[in-house]
């Protein structure tokens, strides 16, 4: 880290003098080491370049560059850019709404940044590519690492046309203190940052909280007031963020119409069920009730929309997968 | 199995051979004090009895009466060469009165097939014999069987020899109120004989659906009545004095349940465990994730073909387990999860270690996977659902046609199945069973093809992608 440092030269006071540095920097050999993250597919993307993100450079404490691996290349750091980001123990709902955002902004031309753990941030990379978008995910370990290991094969297809993103060099430790140090990256690279679900304390508020420091645009998605998931979104909101009533909020702040989603003609049981949806979350039964289908009418209308992207399932429970 | 007994001059002694179990060595005291009883005489030589062949090991006491008889036709106190063409099965009394024992009908068919003419049991067990198609002799005391013997008497007639006096009885549908979504995944459970799981909060009924699946399948044939009878009266679970079992077998074993007790083996000799208990029938496992992992992996072969072979130290053997497969389990380990009313306090990491402990492999054998809400008042106040009988109309209807043809999917069901592989996580074998589901949905439609809302249906009964991830 410290020879690449050396490099742009901008975070040091003085170059270190103890004698364990002056043994490494004997015995390192830059050309190797380079030779050795070409080969793994990464390269270091110094805060000196021209390519490194304007907008990242511009926070208080930018990091002296940042480690990138994937196919979508630098530039996809320039593309205007959304950060969606919650709690790791989100809610079928909280799952739901991620998801939804992702692919309804990747579909808008805009790059989904988040930080690849589980919950609401894999649920808007899964949405982003769904739509068949670029996604970009920082991450608070070593640039190599599958940190979570569940979600290698998410960062896997990340990598295919969007970017992994972070300034811990490989073989880096995830720990404790490193996630809210990615989260000022994620805050950096984003014009605006959607908050999903967040408990009372959560990494997502500072997210958030940096977000606002750096005049960023900060969405909360309102929840449930008696949902402990949704203590620290509403409590964002009663600090005046925007509240977050469907992703054309998000596209009207960046001067984007939304996309218009090819909502088909629905209709017989399928526009019966979808309009059951408008109520809210359903289980099947309750849709029974509503409609006076029966179960298999019901469920086959489910069914049909959810191919249709119109409808999702998340424990027994079905909603309406766009907003109205 | 052939008992013979000798006796020769010497010291009075009683001795069996033959690789007799502790219970079958008892033998030799209630079978002296039975013929005691019976006024008969106990012979006062040197008695040898040999259990052929000598090098199967034998067990319990249904040898009793065999070795009675044997001692009697040594010491010529009944013809020989009538005992000869008779087998006996069952437990002697000290008092000399023939108790059931276990798997009559299966030593009864043993009998015909050696060319036996008549099996001896006690009277309880008369109309389990009859059925494996040979004349019984039904006797309630050993003195009875000897006059019998000695021609004195005719044996009783067994009453109605293949009789069950009643027809079954299951928990019906009718006792549950709303829950259309499960009772639906119920009724095409029966109807295809699909593997079903349900998911969802504790207190939603979930073990309550399930127990009310064998009330909704076809009757038994009697080819299947007959393996069902053998099967339970080689475990000991045929009631005295019942004949061929009508009623579905249920087993839900706790989960607690070790892998010999679930497969089979285990103690001595070769027992059959509770998949095999369940064959033609349902077994349910309750709380499935808490079930250990090795258990729940033994059964994907049972799942597969419907066998079980064992290989242990006492020998091979295979047993039939074709049974249906119903599992539950809450969403999380706290079970909140799935409740609105509740808040889940699990972490990520242990709801996914909780749903980790079924394999893939073992979630790629249920058809059906339904999430079962929490019930809201309105419906638990509502009216009776739909009673069991209706459901089992149409689902043997289904099942008739099933059995007929498989229904062939039509264009537009095709091109929704590949949509829906595009477009959801579905893989090729999830594509298959959403494939076989789909056919099952159209036969109980009584439609001539699968049509692309067949298709959708079946979609919803797909693993949420968190159990499928």
């Amino acid at each position: 880290m410290a020879a690449f440092a050396a490099e742009s030269g901008e975070h040091l006071v003085a170059a270190p003098r103890d004698e364990r540095f002056r043994r490494f920097a004997r015995s390192f050999d830059e050309r190797a080491y380079r030779a050795r993250l070409r080969e793994l597919g990464i390269r270091w993307l110094p805060r000196s370049s021209g390519e490194f993100p304007g907008a990242l450079a511009a926070i208080f404490d930018p990091p002296p560059g940042v480690f990138t691996r994937g196919g979508g290349g630098c530039a996809l750091l320039d593309v205007p850019a959304v950060a969606v980001v919650g709690a790791r123990s989100c809610s079928p709902y909280g799952a739901h709404v991620a998801r939804m955002l992702g692919r309804e902004l990747a579909a808008a031309g805009l790059v989904v940044v988040s930080g690849l753990a589980r919950g609401v941030d894999a649920e808007a990379h899964r949405g982003a590519l769904e739509a068949g978008g670029p996604t970009v995910a920082v991450l608070g370990c070593g640039i190599d690492r599958d940190y979570p290991t569940a979600h290698a094969q998410l960062a896997r297809r990340i990598r295919e046309r969007g970017l992994l993103v972070s300034e811990y060099a490989p073989g880096v430790e995830p720990a404790p203190w490193r996630f809210p140090a990615r989260n000022r990256i994620i805050a950096g690279l984003t014009a605006a940052t959607v908050v999903v679900e967040a408990r009372e304390r959560s990494g997502a508020l500072i997210t958030a909280d940096l977000a606002l420091e750096e005049g960023r645009e900060v969405f909360a998605v309102p929840g449930e007031i008696t949902n402990a998931l949704s203590a620290g979104t509403n409590r964002l909101l009663a600090l005046g963020a925007t509240p977050l009533t469907g992703t054309a909020d998000v596209l009207r702040s960046f001067g984007v119409a939304a996309a218009a989603a090819p909502v088909p003609e629905l209709n017989g049981d399928l526009a019966r069920v979808f309009d059951a949806l408008g109520a809210g979350a359903s289980a099947i039964d309750d849709l029974v009730s509503a409609t006076g289908l029966d179960a298999a009418a019901v469920a086959s209308a489910l069914g049909e929309l959810e191919l249709h992207g119109l409808a999702s399932e998340g424990d027994g429970l079905y909603r309406r997968a766009v907003t109205a | 199995m052939e008992v013979e007994a000798h006796l020769q001059s010497g010291v009075p002694a009683f001795s069996i051979v033959g690789l007799a179990d502790r219970a079958c060595q008892e033998a030799k005291h209630r079978v002296r004090s039975g013929i005691a009883a019976a006024g008969l005489e106990w012979p006062r030589r040197r008695i040898t009895v040999n259990l052929a062949p000598a090098w199967l090991r034998k067990e319990g006491s249904s040898f009793d009466l065999a070795i009675a008889l044997a001692v009697l036709a040594a010491s010529h106190q009944v013809p020989a060469e009538r005992v000869g063409d008779h087998a006996a099965v069952g437990e002697l009394a000290l008092d000399g009165t023939v108790r059931p024992v276990g798997g009559v009908v299966v030593a009864a068919e043993g009998a015909r097939r050696d060319g036996l003419t008549r099996i001896v049991c006690a009277a309880e067990s008369a109309p389990e014999a009859a059925l494996a198609g040979i004349e019984t002799v039904p006797i309630e005391h050993l003195a009875e069987l000897a006059s019998y013997l000695r021609g004195e008497m005719e044996p009783h007639r067994p009453v109605a020899a293949n009789g069950m006096p009643s027809t079954p009885r299951y928990p019906d549908l009718v006792d549950i109120r709303g829950q259309h979504r499960a009772r639906r995944a119920l009724e095409l459970a029966a109807a295809g004989g699909h593997n079903l799981l349900l998911a969802g909060p504790p207190g939603t009924g979930k073990t309550m659906l399930a127990r009310r699946l064998p009330g909704v399948l076809p009757p038994l044939t009697v080819d299947e009545a007959l393996e069902v009878t053998r099967i339970h009266s080689v475990a000991r679970l045929l009631r005295p004095g019942a004949g061929l079992v009508r009623q579905r077998p249920f087993r839900a074993p706790h989960h607690s349940a070790s892998m010999p007790a679930v497969v089979g083996g285990g103690g001595s000799g070769l027992r059959p465990g509770e998949a095999t208990l369940a064959h033609n029938g349902v077994l349910l496992l309750d709380e499935l994730p808490e079930f250990q992992r090795p258990v729940l992996e033994a059964l994907r072969q049972p799942l597969e073909d419907g066998t079980i072979a064992l290989a242990r130290v006492e020998g091979r053997a295979v047993f039939p387990a074709r049974f249906q497969l119903v599992g539950t389990m809450n969403l999380c380990p706290c079970g909140a999860r799935g409740d609105p009313s509740a808040e889940c306090s699990c972490s990520p990491q242990r709801v996914a270690s909780f749903r980790d402990k079924l394999s893939r492999a073992l979630l790629d054998r249920f058809d059906l996977v339904v999430t079962v809400p929490r019930a809201r008042a309105a419906e638990l106040a509502g009216s009776h659902g739909e009673a069991s009988d209706r459901v089992r109309e149409r689902v043997v209807a289904a099942r008739d046609r099933l059995a007929a043809s498989r229904p062939p999917r039509t264009p537009p069901a095709d091109a929704l199945l590949d949509r829906a592989v595009e477009r959801l996580p579905l893989s090729g074998r999830g594509r298959a069973r959403v494939a076989r589901l789909a056919e099952t949905v159209a036969a109980l439609a009584a439609a001539d093809a699968v049509g692309p809302g067949h298709v959708a249906e079946a979609l919803a009964y797909r693993p949420p992608r968190e159990l499928a991830a």
